[in-house]
């Protein structure tokens, strides 16, 4: 906390940085072995959004994803790493096509896993069309690659969660690690209530978006198999282990997801509150969850929370 | 948007054999500065896309300032901007200099 | 025959108009619009307890729906004018005239209602202003304040938000006024008496409890770096040289920089135990890593803040709290700490004139002046030393003989060059000046005078102004920490050299600090569920501040 960063231990300096509101840059150098992190298409390539200047909106070099590939504990990974803050990192044209390449590439390769640090609104808003085509393009990208036998790990932990599409691709990948800020669903609050009125999802009431869609609840759920602390070198471990207990994919992993997925719904269907699905689950005081730190809390989930590890 | 182009001689040539670098983000009141070593060691450019209009000789005044205090020789900046404060541009000008300095690629 | 006690038969008749729909002192919330009805007299000076944070909400929409041929013209005394029904009241004719100290919330509907002759304006005040004209000249017939609970006899507990009551209610029943009390609920006992029953004649229980707004929680994540480094070169430059332990911050995201910042950069230079040792301040959630590490001996506060409650209760050598164990705040005294018993204010503002003179407000806004005035002024009855009175006094006037010479309150205004939108901090004519012409108001909406200021502090340095010899200088110092404002772009280059020099303005390189060392690394607590983490678990944040 007191010394200059630079000086500190690569690990030390990924433990004490927050991925939450690390740039998607800095995520990645620490995400990876140091100085491992080659970048395809980077900056200085100017690939910049073909559709920003109609609207006189700023463009950002890199379209909002960095992409490329580096090492992890020795061996080699893709990575690619949204950047939340700009456009909220809503995929468009340029930004779902380097994601799209990259994926397309490991397929190729087949051994070297994928790591995709969400951080994404969805969409955006102004490159819709080329916006949703990048995402069916990203799904397919995913199920082709992990059919290849390349693993597809998704790491959310930024200040925009992972929704819209965004969430949709989450959806898609073999594992997923998530950090108590991390969100993950495709519809986020706004729009919820927008839809359905204030008195289904009140958007304003953080505490009731965090405990519906927020890092916590997704690990109880399932959806996500590791919880990481919001830090880098947490996340890296995460990535590490995920790495590690990702089996196989095939039809018979996708019918296991099926019935997972039809089983929640049974069992939760009638819940109004993620609070009832934790009651439900057996944890006897629900409504301490979101106060547990991090450690406990990683403690509560093996014992209880449901993975999918034997589906997805 | 606007764009704006500024060209300065300069006393002494950046230190430091990084190619390029880049700091901040395309955000509401943030930038960033993408900094490429391609000019002459004499020389320093800087390129401005900015999402407000109107703001030139306040621009001319910081990248003025910059010039003078941190002699970028050499230096092609290339600026994506959303808004931000003359503070916060002289500020990722400064970063953007002093990550290029460092080693690496 | 002269008769010396009208008043008093006055109050007696209200009382017992009043008790004909109340139980004891008990009324039924459906029934106070007749209570009121019964016990206030057209022409009455109301107080409609509004302070800075907890609001007397049931008892205004009660007096907002009163028969008007029975209630009408009330002379409205209150510090906050907050809630929309308190202007209302205006727009209904309930109400004509207004004395106040803030309005906030509510401060671009009452320059129009101002503008278009809606209410008939007495004064802006301070808080302290306020509270004075209550016992001389402004003293209320009817006092309508919040409460926490109440017992049966009228015993009152306010809980950690005692904010304005004591004076409210002071300064009414012991002058043959009403006070009426709504309360959260009533109990057998209360736990512990703020208020003594005699002051109190009636009760209402509230449908709800009464609202608090959380007014000082600035949430660490959307601390920029220009603020840390704002917040450094104050650290260093001011609090450091004038060692300041007794002291006052005012709200916002560049005293919270400073108050995340004194665990960390503060410890580094050494400062634990000889700067920000006591405050009177409410309790800033940001202060919480400053408290946990030793650093903070005292705080007296205001009022309170939403979520505090359990941490404060625990951190009882720190807070004043009462025999409950809760927090007790008390406006009127703690801002009497503030103007003589602290030895600097720091606050920022929206406006800075080239005199120095600072305002918050706009040509559409009036959102008054709470305390900052009598914080960030002088106290020319102030006698006892200090070191960093002294040392500031003797700066401002080093010929004067020591024993004559005054002591001078650091005054600090910080704050970036551009705020909000990239609007200039510094300006050549404060918008208050227009509107003051706009309204016809004899005074201009000055925040903190000129002359009051002795330090502002941007992220281009520090301006000493205590060591301005003429008004040239001043206005060149300032220009010199305006950056690349219209104000600083037209500074005088030579001079401003001159008076760095000097040492009069002080850039961050002056300091030893590098702006590329402000860093958000450096901030003790990132987020508020650092803040929550530091605190042991203690800090229960309001949802809207929440990411879990």
């Amino acid at each position: 906390m007191t010394a200059p960063l630079k000086d500190v231990a690569p690990a030390e300096r990924a433990r004490s940085t927050s991925f939450y509101e690390a740039s998607a840059r800095t995520r990645l150098e620490l995400l990876l072995d140091a100085g491992s992190l080659i970048e395809f298409i980077g900056p200085g390539q100017r690939e910049v959004s073909p559709h920003l200047k109609i609207f006189d909106l700023p463009e950002q070099f890199d379209d909002g994803i960095v992409v490329g590939h580096g090492r992890l504990d020795g061996s080699p990974v893709f990575v690619a790493a949204q950047e939340g803050r700009f456009m909220g990192g809503a995929f468009g044209e340029v930004h779902g096509a380097k994601l799209t390449g990259l994926l397309r590439a490991a397929r190729e390769i087949g051994t070297v896993p994928v790591l995709v640090l969400f951080d994404t609104g969805g969409v955006r808003l102004q490159e819709a069309n080329a916006g949703e085509l990048a995402i069916a393009e990203i799904m397919r990208a995913v199920m082709e690659a992990r059919s290849a036998g390349v693993k597809v790990i998704g790491l959310i932990g930024g200040r925009s969660g992972c929704y819209g599409g965004g969430g949709l691709i989450a959806g898609c990948c073999s594992a997923l690690a998530v950090s108590e800020p991390g969100r993950i669903a495709v519809s986020g609050p706004e729009v919820i209530e927008t839809n359905r009125g204030v008195e289904e999802f009140d958007s304003r009431d953080r505490a009731l978006v965090w405990r519906t869609m927020g890092g916590k609840h997704r690990r109880l759920l399932g959806a996500a198999d590791v919880f990481a602390d919001d830090n880098v070198q947490d996340f890296r471990e995460a990535a590490l282990e995920l790495l590690g207990l990702v089996g196989p994919f095939g039809l018979d992993r996708l019918k296991a997801e099926q019935d997972r997925l039809a089983g929640r719904l049974r069992s939760f269907g009638a819940c109004g509150d993620a609070i009832d699905i934790w009651t439900a689950e057996g944890i006897a005081d629900a409504q301490a969850v979101p106060e547990l730190p991090a450690d406990q809390f990683i403690a509560l989930a093996n014992r209880i929370g449901r993975t999918s590890r034997d589906a997805r | 948007m606007e764009d704006l182009s500024f060209r300065h001689p300069v006393r002494a040539r950046a230190g430091g054999a990084r190619r390029s670098a880049i700091v901040g983000v395309v955000a509401s009141g943030n930038l960033e500065v993408l900094v490429e070593r391609v000019l002459p060691d004499a020389e320093c450019a800087v390129e401005i896309k900015t999402a407000a209009v109107g703001f030139g000789e306040v621009w001319s005044a910081v990248i003025g300032d910059f010039v003078e205090r941190y002699s970028p020789g050499g230096l092609k900046f290339s600026i994506n901007d959303g808004g931000a404060r003359p503070d916060t541009v002289s500020l990722r000008l400064a970063q953007a200099v002093r990550l290029i300095a460092e080693n690496g690629q | 025959m002269t008769s010396w006690q009208n008043n008093r038969a006055a109050r007696d008749a209200r009382i017992a108009a009043g008790s004909s729909v109340a139980r004891g002192k008990i009324v039924e919330a459906h029934d106070v619009t007749r209570l009121l009805e019964a016990v206030v007299r057209p022409g009455d000076r109301v107080c409609l307890e509004g302070d800075n944070q907890k609001q007397a909400d049931l008892l205004s929409r009660a007096l907002l729906a009163v028969d008007l041929s029975r209630v009408n013209d009330l002379h409205m005394v209150q510090s906050g004018v907050v809630l929309p029904e308190h202007l209302d009241l205006f727009d209904r004719g309930v109400a004509k005239r207004l004395d106040y100290a803030y309005s906030g919330p509510q401060s671009a509907r009452i320059a129009r209602m101002l503008f278009g002759g809606k209410i008939e304006l007495g004064a802006v005040h301070t808080y302290l202003e306020l509270f004075a004209r209550y016992f001389i000249d402004l003293t209320p017939h009817v006092a309508l304040i919040a409460a926490v609970s109440a017992d049966r006899e009228g015993n009152l507990y306010t809980g950690p938000n005692t904010e304005d009551t004591p004076t409210v209610v002071e300064a009414t029943a012991f002058k043959d006024g009403i006070v009426i009390a709504q309360v959260n609920e009533i109990l057998e006992t209360v736990p512990r008496v703020d208020i003594p029953a005699d002051r109190v004649h009636f009760i209402v229980k509230a449908d709800k409890p009464f609202f608090v707004e959380p007014l000082f929680t600035r949430d660490p994540a959307a601390i920029t770096e220009g603020q840390i480094l704002t917040a450094m070169l104050a650290i260093k430059g001011i609090y450091a040289p004038y060692s300041v332990q007794r002291l006052n911050h005012g709200i916002g995201f560049s005293t919270a920089a400073i108050e995340l910042l004194l665990p960390t950069f503060g410890e580094r230079l050494g400062l634990k135990g000889r700067i920000a040792t006591h405050f009177a301040l409410n309790p800033h959630p940001a202060l919480i890593p400053a408290i946990e590490s030793g650093w903070v001996r005292q705080i007296h506060s205001f009022g309170s803040e939403v979520g505090m409650d359990d941490y404060i209760r625990a951190r009882s050598d720190v807070y004043f709290t009462g025999p409950d164990g809760s927090l007790r705040s008390n406006r009127a005294f703690c801002q009497t700490a503030g103007l003589y018993a602290c030895d600097m204010f720091i606050g920022s503002t929206l406006q800075i004139d080239l005199q120095g003179n600072s305002s918050t407000v706009t040509t559409s806004r009036i959102a008054g002046f709470g305390g900052a005035p009598n914080m960030g002024a002088d106290a020319r009855g102030r006698r006892h030393p200090s070191e960093p009175w002294l040392r500031a006094g003797a700066e401002a006037d080093p010929d004067s003989p020591a024993p004559l010479r005054r002591g001078r309150k650091l005054v600090v205004q910080i704050g970036e060059t551009f705020g909000d939108k990239n609007v200039p901090l510094f300006v050549e004519n404060l918008d208050a000046i227009e509107l003051a012409e706009k309204l016809k108001l004899e005074l201009a909406p000055v925040m903190i005078y000129g002359d009051d200021v002795t330090h502002i502090v941007t992220e281009e340095g520090v301006a000493n102004l205590l060591l301005c010899r003429t008004a040239q200088e001043r206005e060149q110092a300032i220009r010199g920490v305006a950056g690349y404002t219209d104000v600083g772009r037209r500074r005088d280059r030579g001079m401003v050299a001159r008076l760095r020099e000097r040492g009069v303005i002080r850039r961050p390189e002056d300091l030893g600090i590098n702006p590329l060392d402000a860093d958000r690394s450096l901030l003790a607590a990132r987020s508020i569920k650092d803040l929550v983490r530091w605190s042991g678990g203690l800090y229960a944040p309001p949802s809207k501040f929440r990411n879990w």
